[in-house]
């Protein structure tokens, strides 16, 4: 946040509903933007107060602690130190806090309340406590804290949001004032003492009130990363002495035998479980109930039906993707092609017409398209997400992932990649560790796709024989299924190599938790999936329009007298087609495949019109049939055999299962990574992996006298 | 009692956290999220071939890899 007008921050543990709280705030009054270099979405939006009232909500990360370990808690974090030294300081924090998980989401409040600046508690899940007939005392939970005001309320249920906003209302009139002062940290003399150096050096330097520097000497020793978010704010000598003096604290704490990685979760969790048991706020809770969840997780989690449960799930994702999908993507089709007749009869004929309809209508197409599959599958993501039942799948597949680099929360975002991999590489935005994610996008457009499908189809179709093996299995059907298999078997490998290569940003860790099964909130849902599906066209959709307006002037250009459908071949993508055939030949591929090749860069299944056009086939009627018996047909005039044969079908299709040929994954890559360092080493090495893989398919399938 | 690792410890048993070994690198993210020595945990289930362990631990569940479970050292109750 740089503006300077006054704001509230929205800060929690994850899952302790923050985000539906906001969505109730605010409503569809959001922005979601990165921050700056990382893919950590960042929420400001306007929250509606009535009576005609509203304010700035700028909605943080989930974190557990303000000790800048992971991304989202780095971002906290600096925000925070910011903060404290009164730079865009907001005019109160709401502290969401799981009211049915007390102790724990009361240990970042303590934190919070560190920092002078009014805390509303919003007591969220009451619902949850209400159910287990237990209550909690609010006003000695107000006094106990010292907050401004302790709201109850379920984001569930849709109640206690009106007196969030009342409370809002009078933090922004400024006429709240706690009648307490906050809940301190109780730091023992002996340990004081020897943070002292620190305190003062926070003091004299930063200007911190004596109470703030005692607790932030207490978080850079505990935690040394917790001293580089001082970095923008401090010389690199007052770092260097700042160091030195940690480094000579820590010593001093260690020969006293007290853990100093454990100092300040120690002293605040006594803090809190003695406050809780002498305001009478410690619920006594019988382990030996067991919970819904509990029950539940028996079966969703058990050893064998656990995994059986998840595939059918699975199935019925993309059983459903296929299906639901394929209707409203039809009607897209239409429409684009409406829109582009509209524009051919709107204006004069010529170059101009031409990039409109065949460059930017055409590109635009090339990715509304996806909307559909987009959105099922998202829908369906954030379902299991919200629900609580991610976690889970995490739980289930981590010892299998986390053999070859990966985390359990990549089985879901890499199993989308059968359908699409765009929406599979935003789905990764549920994995906190940056490597583990970044390698689940970098080996994700391996996973067979969607729109190698109708590849696969005309090539398997024209020159696999329709076989049956063992009686049972049809060649044709194998073959396909195989074509998977390598595509999946390749990625966990390079997953497994590439793993020992990506320096780790932030540590990896698995401490999750698997928060308690619940029903989503419908209005969150499908907000979460207008604001997703708005990010992704206009953020893709821009770098797949420049891509498309390049690929239409490579096909159009040089323009030639004579309009027919055989110019493509003179154009410069037939010029390069011809430039790059004796690099090809040795996969067995000529220059019309390597028009494919370059017009399939768009999209994969571009390569089926491109051949159709360069084949002369009529465009109407079947496609397919047609360049079918194209192919089969196509002489080289040398050797005057069939120019296509099973071999060759075989390694066009392996080159289709390796290489790197869609814009819009490239496109959203270049967004979910915030570089175009990695979208271009996944070009490299699936362009790698295209050509060799399909060189030994040729090469090593003529010395075997296969044709 | 005698001190053992946590993946030691059989589903359904409730134990008590005494200290972490030296070399677990996770342990200021475990008592932040209030896994610390003294307090009770119970193992509800381990995942398969060495897979996750599912905690109870302050009326919440939580997730851990084997591997730093192990350096995890319990009494049991």
């Amino acid at each position: 946040m740089s503006n300077s007008q006054p704001y509230v921050a929205l800060m929690g543990n994850p899952n302790s509903g923050k985000t539906a709280i906001f969505n109730l705030l605010t409503g569809l009054n959001q922005k979601v933007s990165n921050y700056p270099g990382i893919t950590v979405e960042q929420r400001l939006g306007t929250a509606d107060l009535s009576e005609g009232k509203t304010t700035q909500i700028l909605d943080l990360p989930g974190t557990y602690s303000l000790t800048p370990e992971s991304l989202d808690e780095k971002i906290v974090a600096s925000q925070v130190v910011e903060w404290m030294q009164g730079k865009n300081k907001p005019a109160a924090i709401i502290s969401v806090v799981d009211a049915a998980n007390l102790s724990r989401n009361l240990y970042l409040t303590t934190q919070l309340l560190d920092l002078n600046i009014p805390v509303i508690l919003a007591l969220n899940m009451m619902d949850r406590v209400k159910k287990r007939k237990q209550e909690i005392d609010l006003e000695n939970l107000k006094s106990m804290l010292g907050v401004t005001a302790v709201i109850p309320m379920s984001a569930k249920q849709h109640w206690g949001i009106e007196a969030l906003q009342e409370s809002l209302r009078e933090v922004s009139a400024k006429n709240s004032h706690s009648s307490k002062t906050p809940l301190q940290l109780y730091i023992p003399e002996k340990i004081e003492n020897i943070l002292e150096p620190i305190s003062k050096f926070f003091e004299e330097y930063i200007a911190y009130p004596p109470n703030l520097a005692k607790t932030q000497a207490l978080r850079i020793i505990t935690r040394k990363s917790a001293l580089e978010v001082y970095e923008p704010h401090l010389s690199p000598s007052r770092i260097e002495q700042l160091i030195a003096l940690r480094d000579e604290a820590v010593e001093h704490i260690d020969a006293s035998a007290v853990n100093h990685r454990i100092l300040e979760a120690r002293l605040r969790y006594e803090l809190i479980d003695r406050e809780l048991q002498s305001y009478h706020l410690e619920k006594v809770e019988n382990p030996h109930i067991e919970s819904r969840s509990e029950k539940v997780d028996k079966i969703l989690t058990h050893r064998i039906w656990g995994p059986l449960i998840f595939i059918g799930l699975l199935y019925g994702i993309f059983q459903s993707i296929f299906t639901w999908a394929s209707l409203p993507m039809d009607w897209i089709d239409l429409g684009i092609g409406l829109v582009g007749d509209a524009v051919i009869t709107a204006m004069p004929p010529g170059i101009f017409r031409d990039l409109i309809v065949e460059g930017v209508v055409a590109g635009v197409g090339s990715i509304l398209i996806f909307l559909p599959q987009i959105l099922i599958l998202m829908f369906f993501m954030t379902l299991l997400e919200d629900s609580g039942y991610m976690a889970r799948v995490a739980f289930m597949m981590d010892a299998v992932m986390s053999k070859v680099g990966l985390h359990g929360k990549s089985v879901l975002p890499l199993m989308s990649g059968y359908a699409c991999a765009i929406p599979g590489i935003m789905a990764t935005r549920t994995i906190d560790n940056w490597k583990e994610r970044l390698i689940t996008i970098l080996i994700l457009p391996l996973m067979s796709c969607s729109a190698r499908l109708p590849v696969y189809t005309l090539m398997i179709g024209a020159f696999i024989p329709q076989k049956t093996i063992g009686g049972i299995f049809n060649l044709q059907g194998i073959i396909m299924v195989c074509m998977y298999f390598l595509g999946t078997i390749t990625a966990l490998i390079i997953a497994a190599v590439i793993s020992r290569f990506i320096e780790n940003r932030g540590k990896s860790s698995f401490v999750m938790e698997l928060p308690p099964y619940r029903i989503p909130l419908a209005t969150s849902l499908f907000r979460q999936l207008f604001i997703r599906g708005k990010l992704f066209v206009v953020n893709a959709g821009k770098i797949i329009m420049a891509i498309s307006i390049v690929l239409w002037f490579l096909a159009s250009f040089p323009k030639m007298e004579d309009q027919s459908s055989l110019h493509i071949q003179d154009s410069y993508a037939g010029k390069i087609g011809q430039f790059i055939e004796p690099a090809i030949a040795p996969l067995g591929f000529d220059w019309k495949i390597g028009i494919g090749l370059i017009t399939s860069f768009a999209a994969r299944e571009v390569v089926v019109s491109t051949l159709a056009t360069l084949y002369n086939v009529e465009n109407e009627g079947d496609d397919v049939l047609g360049i079918t018996q194209a192919l089969k047909r196509d002489i080289d005039p040398v050797s005057g055999k069939p120019r296509y044969t099973p071999l060759v079908a075989l390694s066009i299709m392996v080159f289709y299962v390796y290489a790197a040929q869609c814009m819009a994954t490239f496109a959203i890559v270049r967004n979910e990574t915030n570089s175009w360092k990695w979208p271009l080493f996944m070009m490299i090495y699936m362009t790698a992996l295209a050509y060799f893989g399909s060189l030994l398919v040729y090469q090593g399938g003529q010395i075997m006298g296969l044709s | 009692m005698s001190e053992i690792a946590l993946t030691a410890v059989q589903p359904g048993e409730t134990v008590r956290v005494n200290a972490f070994t030296a070399s677990l690198e996770l342990q200021s993210r475990l008592v932040e999220m209030g896994i610390l020595p003294g307090v009770n945990i119970r193992l509800i289930k381990s995942a398969p071939f060495k897979g996750p362990v599912e905690l109870k631990i302050r009326g919440y569940h939580v997730s851990l890899r084997w591997n730093d479970a192990q350096h995890i050292l319990v009494t049991g109750k």
